[in-house]
């Protein structure tokens, strides 16, 4: 098991399979708020669902209402268990705050190459994640 | 996490006031800590975006529904999607006008005062004074705070403004600290200027400056509503949110003679006819006025100008809802010929836009936003000009 400090933005614990991308997300426009799913075609994460997976991206991009897109998915159970961004950015973190999901950033850049469906647990009170075996 | 929080503070923080205020301060801390901010500062007011329902969706309605608690400063909102009594008039539908009413009964709830417009200053003395540290959303009230009344305010998103008034604070960063409110460039406009050619001066400089700090010189004097127009303009096609007028508006914290570390930028007349010229045409389908909202000054100028006529366009005139109720004559004299007053929204953020094909606009700011998020061509004229257009004559 391998522990990773890291700053915690909005509080809470939660594990889940791992999903990385190196591309910036804009909730809005790249996710469908009903289904989870990334429909931008042009985003390297297209087709996924990012639902229940712990979501791994170096930060967010574009409008502030993708703060309440987070907080629509929250509500519709297809919101990622936890984030993980090298740096947060206004837009994500006050979407992952006002949805109750952990968030947490000021990771070394190597973890956007994490094998997808790796099992890790973002500890965002202590501020650790840790990489299940 | 970086940020000093008082006693009182790290106990909301922890969530002994409830899961609501926890949440408001932990966006307060996030954003603090993001921006490198060392500790939070109370706020005397808050102007909150995030009301049009045409922007924030089912989305930011589910949110807002769901919060608790009672603004501790006094809060005041942005334009909605509609006029709230007179949507039917816009050719709003009813499904928009129930969202767009549930939104604005979730900001009552939370104690929030029911005007919604892009120009509190315009109607309250009582919410910002030179100095004042504020939390407020509008783009052009943000410039008009930090640049006209010299308070000071970031330009806040809606959350981040909701969660300033329920705690009554906000993070000390950006154009709260006097060394981001310095100028960055130098702007010497060799003409002078009245009405839109300030919105026009605006639209120009915002491209140029970006999020810069600029610094006017001006061979004409602004009033309030040019300034307010220049502001607008410069906040729509730049993200300005301060800017200084030499010799009208508040200084800067240091003034020198010459600001030699600044880029310099100077404006012919040329140039700001071009803007007229590129966005001219006398074809458009409604003329519209008040963005920024109308002041009761601009209200009595349109009614001089459309005097005993009758538009031969549609034509609508945007204000505020207490300015609306503060010069019942003027309003029917514009309305008499058959132009209508609406409140409480705009051309900008009123899906009522999307009906027509052209607007005519005396405004900077409604220039920049009108094709890409109103789904309309704009042309752009002087006020007199837009009434010329509207009574169905040729631009003058």
């Amino acid at each position: 098991m391998r522990e990773i400090s890291c700053h915690k933005v909005a509080s809470g614990f939660a594990s889940g399979p791992s999903l990385a991308t190196k591309m910036a997300i804009s909730f809005l426009g790249n996710i469908d708020p009903r289904t989870g799913m990334v429909v931008d075609p042009g985003h390297e994460l297209y087709g996924e669902s990012i639902s229940g997976k712990v979501l791994i991206f170096p930060g967010g991009k574009g409008s502030t209402v993708g703060s309440y897109v987070i907080y629509q998915l929250k509500k519709r159970d297809l919101a990622p268990a936890a984030m993980i961004n090298l740096r947060s950015e206004p837009i994500v973190a006050v979407g992952a705050i006002i949805s109750g999901i952990p968030l947490v950033d000021r990771v070394p850049s190597d973890i956007l190459q994490l094998k997808n469906g790796t099992c890790i647990e973002v500890d965002s009170d202590r501020e650790l994640i840790r990489i299940l075996p | 996490m970086g940020m000093y929080l008082s006693r009182d503070e790290e106990a909301i923080y922890r969530g002994d006031r409830g899961e609501t205020l926890r949440r408001m301060m932990e966006i307060l801390v996030a954003l603090g800590d993001i921006y490198g901010a060392e500790r939070l500062v109370p706020v005397r007011s808050v102007q909150i975006a995030g009301v049009s329902y045409k922007n924030i969706g089912d989305a930011g309605l589910e949110w807002i529904s769901d919060l608790e608690g009672q603004v501790v400063v006094p809060s005041i909102l942005n334009p909605a999607g509609m006029d709230l009594f007179r949507y039917k008039e816009m050719g709003i539908s009813e499904e928009f006008a129930s969202k767009q009413r549930e939104t604005i009964e979730a900001y009552r709830r939370l104690g929030v005062i029911i005007d919604c417009t892009c120009t509190p200053y315009q109607i309250y003395d009582s919410l910002a004074e030179r100095g004042d540290h504020l939390a407020w959303s509008e783009s052009s009230a943000v410039c008009y705070a930090n640049s006209v009344i010299g308070a000071r305010t970031n330009r806040e998103g809606g959350p981040s403004a909701l969660a300033a008034a329920l705690i009554g604070k906000t993070a000390l960063y950006g154009y709260h600290l006097d060394h981001n409110r310095q100028p960055s460039h130098v702007i010497e406009a060799k003409a002078e200027l009245e009405g839109s050619d300030y919105g026009a001066l605006g639209f120009l400089v915002g491209k140029e400056v970006g999020d810069g700090v600029p610094l006017f010189r001006l061979r004409s004097s602004p009033t309030k509503d040019e300034l307010k127009a220049l502001g607008a303009a410069m906040a729509a096609s730049g993200s300005v949110a301060l800017y200084y007028v030499d010799g009208v508006t508040p200084k800067p914290p240091e003034p020198t003679a010459n600001y030699d570390g600044c880029e310099r930028i100077s404006i012919e007349w040329e140039e700001i006819e071009a803007v007229y010229d590129e966005h001219g045409g006398d074809d458009a389908d409604i003329v519209a006025l008040g963005c920024p909202h109308c002041s009761g000054e601009e209200l009595e100028r349109i009614a001089d100008l459309l005097a005993g006529q009758k538009v031969k366009k549609e034509m609508w005139v945007c204000t505020a809802r207490k300015i609306k109720d503060a010069c019942p004559d003027l309003v029917a004299r514009i309305e008499s010929s058959g132009a209508r007053v609406f409140c409480d929204t705009c051309m900008v953020v009123s899906p009522a836009t999307e009906g027509f094909e052209k607007m005519m606009v005396n405004s900077g700011k409604a220039l920049v936003y009108l094709p890409g998020l109103g789904g309309v061509d704009a042309t752009f004229g002087s006020l007199e000009e837009c009434i010329d257009v509207a009574l169905g004559r040729k631009r003058s």
